[in-house]
């Protein structure tokens, strides 16, 4: 380890950034962090001056690909400092050290910043058996609360860590939780998507190095700046949504003129991400845009509420591809059965009971009567 | 010429409020079903167009908004209605919290439902078992306002939906709301399918005229009836 903290500015200008790229840097994010004019200044000085943040990298159960995002940020400063920075202290898949190495450079991390450094997670952690993930003969949960007891805050990155994405699905035979089901004490920010946004990633880095707090969060713990809107509500392709156009097929003509997905089983309507605003790779494009429905990939559950393809989610315990309206249709029915059944019923007792009625004109008791 | 006669008596059972808040209610229904399933399975009957001419999409759920609205204020007026109508109206008939309740409700079970016996039914407003029917319906109304006006909050700047914002959260998602607000539309198709049927019966069976005391607000029941309503001995907000 250095002596002397760099700034994330000195480590750009080492790394060949120019102060003009920097800038540019800096009002991006100020941009995607939605903060007024003023913020941009705000950014500059903290990068400019604040020592880098100290970070562990977990990954637990995961595929590493909220890494592989993040290393594809569209703007080389994010890739070349924040992870180049990140991996110096410890994020086990991009470090070189390992072995004891890598342990030292974890446990110094904590020994010298105690309630400065942040943990960031990628990947659920077991808690049906603990040994289903464990690194160093220690066990994902062992790891992770030891050192967020001394952390300032805890990143969740993607789906894995803030609410089990894919290995929470059923029937998790891990027991696979996400980060905030398992700690606590601790503000935890739920970086999510399968993977994040690579730039959205980013701005969440910048926002705690700037701020010095968590960013706004929503009622599932995702920063507002970012989740706050559905992708259907900042989808291009709204407009054929509004007007009822819809693809039917992936081959139709609505498919060829760029028609709204929504019965293709986008769940973009139930999503909240900034694919939409932000997109992705360097902003080329996101998958509605490339005529593939949103699968919801930034949503608890996403996997338990197929099918992708299906606009209405299958009920479990009634066979594939059930859905609420096959069984609400097959309800309705039995119930129009029944009531037919009820009614023949009723009028053979009417007809008895007229049947067996006094003469007509004179007067006659009330059947009903006890 | 077939005659009865059955001392009767008018009884109004329905006030004016209540009258109102059925219709309004009914006609609320109607409407969100019909839109709220062209939301789930929109028809997809144009083609070849482009979306800069239309809108009629935008307009169903725009309708479906707005009487989603209209059917909460409605729903809360009946609330109120409980506490301040006339007693067939008020909430103690709804839950059954009785022993005489429960008993009504099985009798009710081998008289209407199962044909079984054939007895007198004594109830002048709702019978015990369409009481808790209703009430179980007005748990659906209120799960259904949840999860509708948690959805809406997303989109809307409004005060009262942000007061339902928290909704969303809870489930885990908008995708669990959507499925829960969906299966709950069945459980309105369903009542209204055997609400429907029953009233046909009832009016049919016992010739109180149910049918038209919704509009009317007055029920003919038979004297011996009321006679026992009112020296009725048992502790019981039920007659």
């Amino acid at each position: 380890m250095e002596n002397k903290q760099l700034s994330f500015y000195e480590e750009a200008r080492g790394n060949g950034i120019s102060r003009k790229e920097f800038l540019k840097f800096c009002t991006i994010m100020a941009a995607w962090l939605g903060l007024e004019t003023s913020g941009v200044g705000q950014i500059v000085k903290a990068l400019e001056t604040k020592p880098r943040l100290p970070v562990i990298w977990f990954h637990f159960q995961e595929c590493t690909c909220c890494s592989e995002s993040f290393i594809r940020a569209s703007h080389p400063i994010v890739a070349s400092i924040v992870l180049d920075k990140i991996s110096l202290d410890y994020q086990e898949t991009l470090m070189a050290a390992s072995g004891v190495q890598a342990e030292d450079a974890y446990k110094t991390v904590m020994a010298k910043f105690p309630g400065e450094y942040i943990v960031m997670v990628e990947g659920s952690i077991p808690t049906e058996n603990e040994a289903y993930c464990c690194i160093g003969g220690r066990s994902a949960l062992q790891i992770l609360k030891e050192a967020v007891a001394n952390s300032k805050a805890v990143v969740a990155w993607g789906n894995c860590a803030s609410a089990g994405c894919v290995q929470a699905a059923s029937p998790n035979p891990t027991g696979a939780k996400p980060v905030h089901k398992v700690i606590s004490g601790k503000p935890v920010i739920n970086v999510q998507g399968c993977p994040p946004i690579a730039d959205v990633m980013a701005g969440v880095v910048v926002h705690l190095l700037t701020f010095d707090r968590i960013p706004q969060l929503d009622g599932l713990g995702r920063p507002k700046a970012f989740y706050s809107r559905r992708v259907h509500d900042t989808c291009y392709r709204r407009a054929n949504f509004d007007a009822g156009l819809f693809v039917e097929a992936f081959d139709d003509e609505g498919a060829k003129r760029g028609y709204c997905l929504y019965k293709m089983g986008c769940k973009g309507p139930v999503t909240y991400n900034s694919c939409g605003i932000i997109k992705w790779n360097d902003g080329i494009s996101y998958p509605i845009q490339s005529g593939h429905p949103c699968i919801g990939c930034a949503e608890e559950g996403f996997w338990d509420n197929g099918p992708f393809y299906k606009h209405l989610p299958q009920i479990a315990g009634f066979g594939i591809e059930t859905t609420a309206d096959k069984i609400g249709v097959a309800v309705g029915l039995s119930a129009l059965a029944g009531v037919t059944g009820h009614a023949v019923l009723t009028n053979i007792r009417k007809h008895r009971e007229i049947a067996n009625a006094p003469e007509a004109g004179s007067e006659i008791e009330n059947p009903k009567e006890k | 010429m077939r005659i009865r006669s059955v001392p009767m008596r008018e009884v109004q059972v329905w006030e004016l409020p209540v009258r109102i808040y059925h219709w309004v209610n009914a006609l609320c229904i109607l409407s969100l079903v019909i839109t709220g399933y062209t939301i789930g399975s929109p028809p997809a009957f144009m083609k070849g167009t482009e979306a800069y001419f239309n809108y009629w999409f935008g307009t169903v759920r725009f309708i479906h908004f707005v009487t989603a609205f209209v059917f909460f204020f409605n729903f809360l007026v009946r609330i109120y209605w409980g506490f301040a109508g006339n007693e067939f109206s008020r909430w103690y008939n709804f839950i059954p919290l009785k022993r005489c309740q429960w008993k009504e409700i099985l009798t009710v079970i081998k008289v209407d439902v199962l044909q079984i016996t054939n007895r007198q039914i004594d109830s002048i407003g709702h019978n015990s078992l369409a009481s808790l029917i209703y009430f179980i319906t007005f748990l659906i109304f209120l799960l259904q306002c949840l999860t509708g006006f948690g959805m809406y909050s997303a989109m809307s700047k409004a005060f009262l939906p942000h007061l339902f914002a928290w909704v969303v959260p809870f489930l885990g998602g908008d995708i669990h709301v959507r499925q829960l607000h969906h299966i709950l539309m069945w459980g309105f198709i369903l009542f209204s399918i055997i609400h429907i049927y029953l009233v046909f019966y009832h009016d049919y069976i016992e010739r109180r005229g149910v049918t038209s005391s919704m509009i009317g607000g007055w029920k003919y029941i038979e004297e011996d009836v009321i006679l026992r309503h009112e020296n009725r001995t048992e502790e019981c907000p039920k007659n």
